[in-house]
Formats: C-alpha cells, sequence, structure tokens
C-alpha cells in the first residue's frame, strides 16, 4: 500500500466566499455554536475603479513542518492518515500552545470539551470511501480540489500541476499543503 | 489505562465508521492517535427539496435518531447537481429554530401588540372561517385577499381560487420580476421563467446588469457562473458596486446608477453601425429592425458617456466582446428588477440587445426549456371566474401587467385610497409584508384598517405580530408540497417529503389550506385526503413510479432538443409571430414601442445624500433567515457600503455603526457598522436587504443591522405594468448619538442559548 498524501487546492478564480463551505463544515462535523473551522478571506486592493478583489476559502494548512505537531507537549497533535494534520482530544489538554504557534490562527478551543478543535479534512470521510470533504461536496462553485497528490492522476495533482498556485505565508516555513489556484 | 481508553475510542469510531459503508483501513496499528469521526451520517437519508429560498434545489436530508443532522445537494436532482448553497445547507437552522411559531395563536389585545394565546387548531381556524365568512356575505369573496411567496403557497392560491376571490398578489411580481417577465414576454413571446433559461453554462460572452451572481446564489446559476468562468468566457459587469461577480470581470463598468438604459442604448448603437448584429437571425425571426436601426442612431457612445461616467471606448470595446462571442452571448435578465419605474424598458432593452445578437433559442444563450406536464387535479368548475381583482385605479392602468399588484391590494386595503376600501380581510402566507412591500407606511395602515388579518408562516416576523390569527405551518422539512417538474434543460419531477413529522404544534400548508377549505364550505376542492394522495393522483396517469420518486427525489423525463440550432422549434407567441425589435403592443398602449432615453427618468441625489442600493448576501434570503443560527454565524448583520473618499469628508470610520435617514426624515430604527470601501461609486450607498428585524419574538435578528425597507418611502411606478422602482430613495448619515430616541437593540443571545440548551 503506498501512502497517501492529501492536499487541497482553492480556485480563487471562481470562489465566490458564499460560505457554504463553513456551513457544510459546522454540519457535518458537528462544531460549537460559533466556532468554524474554515472561513473565507476577502482581500480588496487598489483605488476605485481600479480594483482587484481576491476571495479565498481558507482552513487548516495541513502542512508537512506542522509548528503545533512540534510544540504540542502531550502529543496531541499529530500527523495522521495521508499527512492529515489532527488533534487527539484524549491526549489534549487545552494548552493552548498550538494556537500560539499556528501562522494561520486555524485551531480553537471547543467549549464543549475544553480541547483543540481543528480541520481534518474530513479524514473520517476520505479515509473510509467517501473521497470528497465536505467542503469539497457542498462547494456550488466547485471551487474545491482535494485528493492525494501521491497519485498523479488525482484531480489535486492534475490542477497544480497546470495552474499557477501559492501558498499562504511561504515565509513562516511549515510548507502547507493547503494551495490556492490564481 | 491510557492503552485500554485508546482502544475503546478507536472501537467506537470503527463502529460510526461502518454507517459510512464500508471500512477497511486499521487505523489504530497504522497511526499513533484517535481519528476523528462526527458521526453525522444520517440512520435514514431522505430527498426532498429546498425552501430557503424559491429556487427549489434537490436535497439529501441525513436524519439519525429523529434528528435531521445535515442537508447536502441531492446529486440526481438537475438544479442541485449534489452541490447547496449556505442558505440550503444551514436549513436544519430553520428546523431548529427555537422561534418558532409553535402553537395556532388568537390575538387578545389591540392589533400589534403582540398580545396572543395558545388555542387549538380546530378554534383558531373556526375563528378564519367566521371571519371569512362574514365578509362574505357582506362584501363577496373577493374582498377577502392573498398574499403569498413560496412554493407551500399554491395550496393557499388553490383554497382562494376555490373561495373566489382573485385578489391573490405576491410581492415577486410587482416588488421583483414582473418588468423582466412582461419586456421578454414582448419581445420573444414568452418571459425567462424560473429557473431562467439562461445557458450560463454555455455562454462566452456574459453580461449581468446589476446582478450580483455569487451574492445572490441561486445555485445552479452560481455553478454555471463558475463554469464559464473556467471555460475562458467573457464576464462584462455594469453595476455602481464592485459585486463579486464585477471583480471577476473582463470588464467592470461602474456604472452612474439609473443610467442603465444609456449604455445598452450605446451597446445597440455599436452593434447596428458596425453591424455586429445576426444579419440571418433577424431576417428570419425579427420584426421591427429598420426601425431599431434608426432609432438608436443618436445613442452613440459618446453620448452615453457623460450620462453613465463609463468612456465611450470601453462601450465600444464591451459591444464589440458581445458581437464577436454572438450567438454564445448573454446579457442576462437579472431577477430583481424593479429599480427606477422605468424598468420594463430597461428590460426590453436588454431583450432586444439579445435578439440582435441571436442569441435567444441558441446555445450560450438562451435556452429553450421543457417540462414534464403533469396533468392537473380534476376539480369542480368555478362559479364567478374572470372577477376582475382590486389592484389598479381604473382598469385602463398598468395596460400590461399580467399578475395582481401586491401593491394595489395594499392600496385597496386602506380607505379613502379608491374611495370605499374594497378589501376587508388579508391572509399572509410566507411574505413580511412591511419588508417586502415598499412605503411601510402604507401597509401599517391598511393592516390597521383591515377587519380581519390571518398569517400563515414558520417563523414569527413583523406581520405575524400584527395579525389576529397566526397559524404556525410545519417547515419545508416536515411536510409534503405539490410536485415540481419545472421548465428546464431536462424536464423532470421532484416532490418534497416530509423528512421528519412536524414538530410542536405545526401543520403543513396543504392540512391548513384543506381544514380551513373543509370549514369555509368547499369540500369538494379537498376531496384528496393528504398531499400525497393528492400528489399520487396528479402523477399515476404519467406512468411515474412514485416509489421511485419517493426514494431518489427525483424522476428524469426525456430530454428534448433546447437550441434551435438542434431543433428546438422557433416560435414566438408574440402578436407578430416574431421577434419584436418594435413593439406593437406598446405603441397601442401609448408607450415607446422601442426603448428610448428619458433624461427626466433619473433625479440626482440632493447635496450629502447617497442613492440607496439594497441586494443580496449569499447565506440569506431576505429577512427569512436573518434568525437563523447557522447563517448568522457567516452573515451576523448587514453593513452600510461607503465609498472612502465620500467616508473621509464625513469623518465616517470603518466599523462606525450609523443610522440612514431618507430624504422624507425617516431614519432607520437600528444602527450598521460602515463599511469604507473602494468597491462602490461616491454616489451612492449599498446594504443588503432583510436585516434590521424590530420583532422581538426574532430572538436572533431583533436589531441586527439595518433595515433598508424602512428607507423605501417613495417608489416611481412604472407606468407599464405597475412595478414600483424602489432606488429612488436618497439616505444620509446619522450619528447614534444624534438620534433622539435611538433604539438600543437588548441582548436576546443569552436566552435563545438557553433554550437550546435545555
Amino acid at each position: 500500500m503506498s501512502a497517501k498524501r492529501y492536499a487541497m487546492a482553492v480556485d480563487t478564480r471562481t470562489c465566490v466566499g458564499c460560505t457554504a463551505c463553513v456551513i457544510a463544515c459546522k454540519t457535518e462535523n458537528d462544531l460549537p455554536d460559533g466556532y468554524a473551522r474554515n472561513w473565507i478571506t476577502e482581500i480588496a486592493t487598489g483605488t476605485f475603479p481600479s480594483l482587484d478583489l481576491t476571495i479565498r476559502s481558507e482552513r487548516c494548512n495541513h502542512c508537512d513542518d506542522a509548528p503545533c505537531v512540534a510544540v504540542c507537549p502531550t502529543g496531541a497533535s499529530w500527523i495522521g492518515p495521508g499527512g492529515i494534520v489532527l488533534v487527539d482530544p484524549d491526549k489534549c489538554t487545552g494548552c493552548k500552545a498550538c494556537i500560539a504557534a499556528c501562522p494561520y490562527d486555524a485551531r480553537f478551543v471547543d467549549p464543549r470539551t475544553g480541547t483543540v478543535d481543528k480541520c481534518t479534512f474530513c479524514v473520517h470521510r476520505v479515509e473510509n470511501g467517501t473521497p470528497t470533504t465536505a467542503c469539497q461536496d457542498i462547494c456550488p462553485t466547485e471551487s474545491i480540489h482535494f485528493g492525494d497528490l501521491n497519485d498523479s492522476d488525482s484531480d489535486i495533482a492534475r490542477v497544480l500541476r497546470t495552474r499557477e498556485h501559492y501558498t499562504l505565508l511561504p515565509d513562516a516555513g511549515t510548507t502547507p499543503r493547503h494551495y490556492y489556484l490564481k | 489505562m491510557r492503552r485500554r481508553e485508546f482502544i475503546r475510542i478507536s472501537s467506537y469510531g470503527l463502529g460510526g465508521a461502518a454507517l459510512l459503508g464500508g471500512v477497511t483501513t486499521d487505523w489504530f496499528h497504522l497511526y499513533g492517535g484517535t481519528l476523528p469521526n462526527p458521526l453525522t451520517n444520517g440512520d435514514r437519508v431522505v430527498p426532498t427539496f429546498c425552501e430557503l429560498c424559491f429556487w427549489k434545489c434537490g436535497v439529501l436530508a441525513h436524519v439519525k435518531d429523529g434528528r435531521v443532522t445535515k442537508l447536502q445537494g441531492n446529486p440526481k436532482d438537475p438544479l442541485s447537481r449534489g452541490h447547496l448553497c449556505p442558505r440550503g445547507t444551514g436549513g436544519t437552522g430553520l428546523l431548529y429554530d427555537p422561534d418558532r411559531l409553535k402553537k395556532p395563536l388568537v390575538r387578545v389585545d389591540r392589533r400589534g401588540s403582540q398580545e396572543f394565546e395558545e388555542v387549538s387548531w380546530d378554534d383558531a381556524l373556526n375563528v378564519v372561517a367566521e371571519n371569512f365568512l362574514k365578509i362574505k356575505e357582506e362584501y363577496g369573496p373577493e374582498a377577502v385577499a392573498l398574499f403569498s411567496h413560496g412554493y407551500g403557497g399554491s395550496w393557499m392560491n388553490h383554497l382562494f381560487r376555490a373561495w373566489g376571490s382573485p385578489n391573490v398578489a405576491a410581492p415577486s411580481y410587482a416588488q421583483c420580476r414582473g418588468p423582466r417577465d412582461v419586456a421578454f414576454d414582448l419581445t420573444f413571446g414568452s418571459g425567462v421563467g424560473s429557473p431562467e433559461r439562461t445557458d450560463i453554462r454555455n455562454t462566452k460572452c456574459l453580461v449581468l446588469i446589476g446582478s450580483h451572481l455569487g451574492e445572490n446564489m441561486h445555485n445552479t446559476q452560481v455553478q454555471d457562473f463558475a463554469h464559464a468562468l473556467r471555460n475562458d468566457a467573457d464576464l462584462i459587469v455594469l453595476d455602481p458596486r464592485q459585486s463579486v461577480a464585477a471583480s471577476k470581470a473582463t470588464h467592470w463598468l461602474p456604472v452612474k446608477p439609473g443610467s442603465d438604459l444609456a449604455i445598452l442604448l450605446a451597446w445597440m448603437n455599436v452593434l447596428v453601425t458596425e453591424e455586429l448584429y445576426d444579419r440571418e437571425y433577424l431576417e428570419l425571426y425579427a420584426y421591427g429592425f429598420e426601425q431599431l436601426r434608426d432609432h438608436v442612431k443618436p445613442f452613440t457612445p459618446e453620448w452615453a458617456y457623460p450620462r453613465t461616467g463609463i468612456e465611450p471606448e470601453l462601450i465600444r470595446h464591451t459591444a464589440r466582446m458581445m458581437g464577436a462571442a454572438r450567438p454564445a452571448t448573454l446579457i442576462h435578465p437579472g431577477r430583481h428588477v424593479t429599480w427606477y419605474g422605468n424598468d420594463t424598458q430597461r428590460l426590453r432593452a436588454i431583450a432586444i440587445l439579445n435578439a440582435l445578437l441571436g442569441s435567444w433559442g441558441r446555445m450560450g444563450g438562451f435556452y429553450v426549456p421543457a417540462s414534464v406536464s403533469i396533468p392537473p387535479y380534476e376539480y369542480p368548475a368555478l362559479e364567478d371566474e374572470g372577477l376582475a381583482p382590486a389592484d389598479k385605479p381604473s382598469p385602463s392602468d398598468y395596460p400590461l401587467a399580467d399578475e395582481v399588484l401586491a401593491q394595489g391590494v395594499c392600496d385597496a386595503t386602506i380607505p379613502g385610497v379608491r374611495g370605499v376600501a374594497s378589501i376587508r380581510a388579508w391572509m399572509v402566507y410566507g411574505t413580511n409584508l412591511p419588508s417586502s412591500l415598499p412605503e411601510p407606511a402604507k401597509t401599517y395602515e391598511a393592516i390597521q384598517a383591515l377587519d380581519f388579518l390571518v398569517a400563515v408562516d414558520v417563523l414569527p416576523a413583523e406581520i405575524t405580530g400584527w395579525a389576529d390569527v397566526v397559524l404556525p405551518e410545519a417547515t419545508y422539512l416536515e411536510r409534503c408540497d405539490e410536485p415540481f417538474a419545472p421548465s428546464y434543460r431536462e424536464p423532470y419531477v421532484t416532490v418534497r417529503q416530509e423528512v421528519v413529522p412536524p414538530m410542536y404544534d405545526s401543520k403543513p400548508g396543504w392540512w391548513i389550506a384543506r381544514e380551513l377549505g373543509l370549514k369555509l364550505g368547499l369540500p369538494s376542492f379537498f376531496p384528496w385526503k393528504d398531499a400525497q394522495e393528492y400528489a399520487e393522483a396528479r402523477l399515476k396517469p404519467l406512468g411515474f413510479d412514485c416509489e421511485t420518486l419517493q426514494r431518489e427525489g427525483i424522476v428524469m423525463g426525456e430530454r428534448q432538443p433546447i437550441y434551435f440550432e438542434e431543433g428546438a422549434v422557433p416560435t414566438f407567441w408574440t402578436d407578430s409571430g416574431k421577434i419584436e425589435l418594435y413593439s406593437q403592443k406598446l405603441a397601442a398602449a401609448g408607450f415607446d414601442p422601442m426603448p428610448t432615453w428619458h433624461a427626466e427618468d433619473i433625479e440626482d441625489p440632493p447635496p450629502g445624500y447617497y442613492r440607496l442600493l439594497f441586494g443580496r448576501a449569499p447565506m440569506h434570503t431576505f429577512g427569512r433567515t436573518t434568525n437563523n443560527k447557522l447563517l448568522l454565524e457567516t452573515g451576523p448583520e448587514n453593513a452600510v457600503w461607503v465609498n472612502t473618499e465620500v467616508a473621509r469628508a464625513w469623518g465616517l470610520k470603518d466599523g462606525e455603526r450609523i443610522h440612514l435617514k431618507n430624504q422624507d426624515d425617516v431614519t432607520s430604527t437600528f444602527t450598521a457598522p460602515v463599511k469604507v470601501t473602494e468597491r462602490i461609486r461616491p454616489d451612492c450607498v449599498y446594504v443588503v436587504h432583510g436585516f434590521g428585524h424590530d420583532t422581538k419574538k426574532l430572538r436572533r435578528a431583533y436589531g441586527r443591522g439595518l433595515n433598508d425597507s424602512e428607507l423605501v418611502t417613495r417608489t416611481k411606478v412604472d407606468p407599464i405594468m405597475g412595478g414600483t422602482g424602489m432606488n429612488v430613495n436618497f439616505v444620509t448619515f446619522v450619528r447614534p448619538d444624534a438620534v433622539a430616541d435611538a433604539s438600543e437593540p437588548d441582548t436576546v443571545e443569552g436566552a435563545v442559548a438557553e433554550e437550546v440548551a435545555s
């Protein structure tokens, strides 16, 4: 069995920032009121009428060099199947070291449990026969690509081969596996 | 200890995963931690269709232990294609809204005091029936009017047909899409329908006139919009605001509000003078090209420039783009188009541009829709058919209106507006009239004049607070409705099913209509025992397998040709049998037969005032969703978009809360934060419609953001069809400390949280 290497790419050309991804994640993962694992960022630049607007659906970057995993004192933050960065609630003490270490502000403490929560790339789906994440599945503009980078025929491998893309805060040295297509 | 706990949790995870349909990965031998599994998959998955807006997307509802856990798109459904917009995804926020209407209510104090007592359905319906019958005896059945919105309204429409009142109105006509439907009907002999017959998916050049697709989330259109972007289609957006769509455009034309028609005329001028139009198509199908050619001669891009603020070269360049892509050029007709009172003529201009480009009936333009024709249920013949509705001052007014004007029915309720009030009672189904009709003071005046008002709704709203009887309807996830067989690319039938039984003491619309019908002495119009029996009676003759329909949610009909080029027959149901560039019907009625520019149509804002524009946010459907816990998380309130220069002049800071005050000295009850942005022209401000509820019965929505409807105290009525142009109000900024009796919304969140927890 060859190891998988999951990654996600959001197409900023087609993403309209509708937040269906946010709501779908909340219901799929039964998240607490007032908290979300993903969010929309809008960046407007320029002066009227020469303007540029970038819209991104953002979440945990599932970094190859994940500072959250490195700083976790109990081993609760860990690298799961396919390189997905996960939190084991049984080991998490809620110390928030990972929240401070994450340059993407992707983590929060679930007030119901006192443990840290974040995007799981829907590991319960993708490792169990449903190949899509909930945000990808719902997306009306089909702007979210997800899959196994080690499979060169996968949609994610193809879009990253054919489309110009970038990652967030590359200088943070975290090597994200979440990409944005230009 | 830790090891034991670890194994226990892992096996729990595997047990849950088995529900997902087979699990093989041996997690805990390979990996070092517990894999999360939220276990939200249903033990039942029920197909139905959505009602968070009116697009009717196919939904798969997951039900676990009797509770709806999540909503997904039904991949078999042609409208959702497996995807949902945020509203549809958040439908459980409506189902489980603790503020829902739970019991039938009868008013116990003066109207509007919000004092009710809970009564049985039988008692509530008896009160309604007694009042309706009393009014019928004195004034005739037509003195009872129905306002409705939404698919469940079909049961009430049926009740009113049986009852014999022609005064059945929906604000979705004269306050929304009416001018578009009339204009396209005048031009092509048929309207654009809903879902619109726009072939966005295959277009090579999409032109949006104020349509903010992506913020306006009609699911399939937005899917197709993204598809067109992926196909590198040209996108031209005319909008005073850099909408999301404008941000993705090849060219954004930040047009001066109200001057859209000047651009449309200039585009016609370029297409005609540069001969970019589809000559063969026009020769075959169109009437009046010569007249149009001469008519548009003066409307050069240079003529349009001072009126619109758009450079002549950009007008020319974009017209050429449209010409180059034809017939796969789509000038989108939009949906909410009651803006300036000349709306039918503006929409006529859009229709004519499409005709010049040969896009009607062609791939990438407007397809020819097909539908499964479901035979109507056989009811007895109606008596008294052909009574005229009371919506017009005189029968010669608004001669081309083809639906009842909601504001006109409201006028006919107020003594003095049309002499003696001819409307004495209202039933209001699913529409919050103080926000869906303009001039709310008039709506309240009408309400006060009524003998009787009954409201049927899922949630309380301003209108239910003013009702004499409130009937709590079950949500779309708790009820069956009419089968839905839209005119679309491919014919199909879908059904709305009861996913979970109605909560509280709510009842489905079909039950309410039937029970009331029986009490009103109309049993022959309600021979079926429930909605399912009714649907089966209609679908069986077609040979439809109702079991498959219930299981899959969808049965497809046979695909038919949808483009002229693949065999769809060009048929134009106009007087001439052709596409009417020159409208004989408009000429005969005394209107401009071809759209033309009347400078007096557009008034500029007075100094210190800005034109109030309003629109949509992707996670909300007007005020109907602003109490939805899930949707409020991503769209908590509206903001007032103010151009950076204007904000600087007023000293307004981003995020600062302000009131808006209009030209008639009406100040918004609540405040909203200022959004200081370059993304809007300096002569207008923009807010999302649907916020600023002032009923405390909506505990989450109360006082969130400001209500634009309060500020629409002036309209310009379209003389052709009676649409109420609403973008004719001007507003200025008022700081909270300058408002004497500023309402500070109480915090009601805590109370809601408590109730949810219990």
